[in-house]
């Protein structure tokens, strides 16, 4: 199991946002250039879900937002603070749509190296 | 036996249910509905009022600055503090302090110097690691960690899973075991510190439980020094399950606290809410739910305050903590269950907080010794040592 966001980038456009599900989930924005600009979460809170949150993001990023690519996650608080942990891990810093107040509060990870498979509980008796 | 609060006592607890109700839930309507923290502001607003009030930094002993309460006192704000939707895993979303690792008390005067005294004073953060993927209910058997000295460190190899809190903390308590044989006997408890070499946070642990999430640990060579060790080397295993028992108890009474509050509300709910022509207060099915509620919630709290008092008159209460982990745990997921069924749609939706406390009460029946782990407790207590 991949802990890295591995979905397919889709074209960042009005047309693809209105097709984006109305469920909870997260969400991830990149330059021409496949290059995270924005690393973001539709809660529980909000109207419309990813559809909404990405209509608002498009606003927000103009030509800039090339792609985007979302999960549907019923967990996408534990998952967004993972994917922010993991662009820190990667690049050394957040993309640039992510808050100070965001990156203050952040823990720190660092996956097996080459190899995001995780350990599992063993089934051996003990 | 009697139960009831002295005054001294009823006002603490009167001004912490001021506290949540007025402070803390108005906040939560602005956060997401699993958020786990507040904006720093509003932390900082809410910590200094709670230092006002004389209570910050709870658990920690008076001759350590905190407010000496005797553990009735305790639990009782416990059933106030986590009234509110994140109240289970960040009651009061940590305004109140407190210093999580109480095993720190039993360390050395360098120790305490060094990790403790900096987490009563809040600028230190702690995680306690002690299950591993082959087994949390029975550590003394399941641990694999190793822990081989060399000079004056220890070199510790091994994962430990489901660890909450890792990633952010500052240090750590974790077990490892020391001699060959797998026996309570030969494992050992150290001191860790997340940003040593060989310290490794391999990924979040998705749960029910989104906010507050676990980790997965693994520890490659990591040396720690020997005067790391806390308690004795080979003692490890009575450091795990001894000092629990006190935290057992607000355990108890804080996962108490969200049943009671969605009492009141389904009481709330039933007067207003009509089917058939009548409210749903008039029904016999919908009052069998409140009058089960009710007796859940006060049998459980009976028991929580029963152990409290055991405790605080000196007496053993290793049987009745278990069972007050136990009654609480199991009696808030009815509880929250049957509120949930009261409310139809609207309870299973984010507008309300049933969801998640019915989501994070199923962990809190795992979590700090799952219920077997209980029974098995109470059952030896009972029943004696030999059928152990
Ligand atoms: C969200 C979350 C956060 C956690 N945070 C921490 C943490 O911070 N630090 C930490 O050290 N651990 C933590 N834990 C681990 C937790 O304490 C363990 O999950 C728990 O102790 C059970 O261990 P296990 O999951 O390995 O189950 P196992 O030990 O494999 O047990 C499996 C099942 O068998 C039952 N069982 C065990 N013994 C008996 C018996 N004798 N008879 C009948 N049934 C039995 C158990 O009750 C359980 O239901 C966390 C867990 C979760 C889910």
């Amino acid at each position: 199991m991949s802990i890295r966001m591995d979905k397919e980038w889709l074209p960042f456009t009005p047309e693809q946002v209105a097709d984006a599900p109305g469920h909870m989930g997260v969400y991830q924005i990149a330059d021409a250039d496949r290059q995270l600009l924005d690393i973001g979460r539709a809660g529980g809170g909000t109207r419309f879900g990813l559809r909404g949150e990405l209509t608002q993001a498009l606003e927000r990023w103009g030509d800039r937002g090339r792609y985007f690519r979302f999960e549907v996650n019923l967990g996408y608080w534990s998952r967004h603070q993972e994917l922010l942990m993991l662009a820190l891990h990667d690049h050394g810093h957040l993309p640039e749509g992510c808050s100070e107040e965001q990156a203050a509060q952040l823990g720190r990870i660092s996956p097996h190296p080459g190899n995001d498979g995780a350990a599992r509980p063993s089934s051996r008796t003990v | 036996m009697d139960f009831k609060l002295d005054e001294e006592q009823q006002a603490v607890v009167d001004n912490v249910r001021r506290f949540v109700r007025e402070e803390v839930v108005p906040l939560e309507m602005g956060l997401d509905p699993d958020a786990d923290e507040l904006p720093h502001e509003d932390f900082k607003r809410l910590s200094d009022k709670v230092r006002a009030m004389g209570l910050y930094a709870l658990d920690v002993p008076e001759e350590f600055g905190g407010p000496g309460l005797d553990l009735v006192t305790r639990a009782a704000m416990a059933f106030e503090m986590s009234q509110h939707r994140a109240g289970l895993y960040a009651p009061c979303y940590g305004t109140f302090g407190g210093v999580g690792l109480l095993h720190l008390f039993s360390g050395s005067e360098e120790q305490k110097k060094k990790y403790l005294e900096p987490l009563l004073r809040g600028e230190l953060t702690s995680f306690f690691a002690l299950t591993e993927p082959s087994g949390g209910s029975d550590p003394a058997r399941a641990i694999e960690t190793r822990a081989v000295q060399d000079g004056d460190e220890w070199v510790l190899n091994g994962s430990k899973l489901y660890i909450s809190g890792a990633d952010k903390a500052d240090f750590g308590i974790t077990f490892a075991r020391t001699g060959s044989e797998k026996s309570r006997d030969n494992i050992t408890c150290f001191i860790i510190e997340s940003g040593w070499p060989g310290f490794h946070v391999r990924r979040v642990v998705h749960t029910m439980r989104s906010s507050h999430y676990a980790t997965e640990l693994q520890y490659e060579n990591l040396r720690v020094p020997a005067a790391n060790v806390l308690g004795e080397v080979g003692k490890g295993f009575s450091l795990a399950s001894g000092s629990l028992l006190r935290e057992r108890l607000p355990y108890a009474a804080l996962s108490l606290g969200p049943a009671i509050r969605a009492q009141e509300m389904c009481i709330q709910w039933i007067k207003d809410r009509h089917v058939f022509g009548a409210p749903l207060a008039s029904k016999q099915a919908i009052q069998w739910m409140i009058v089960d509620n009710e007796m859940d919630i006060r049998q459980a709290r009976w028991v929580v305050l029963d152990a409290a008092q055991k405790a605080d008159r000196g007496e053993p209460f290793r049987m009745e903590a278990a069972m007050a982990k136990l009654a609480a745990t199991e009696a808030a997921g009815r509880v929250v269950d049957r509120a949930i069924q009261i409310h139809g749609g609207a309870g299973v939706t984010k507008d309300f907080p049933f969801e998640r406390w019915y989501r994070e009460l199923r962990i809190r029946r795992i979590g700090e010794g799952p219920s077997e782990v209980q029974r098995l407790i109470m059952a030896r207590e009972l029943i004696g040592g030999s059928f152990k």
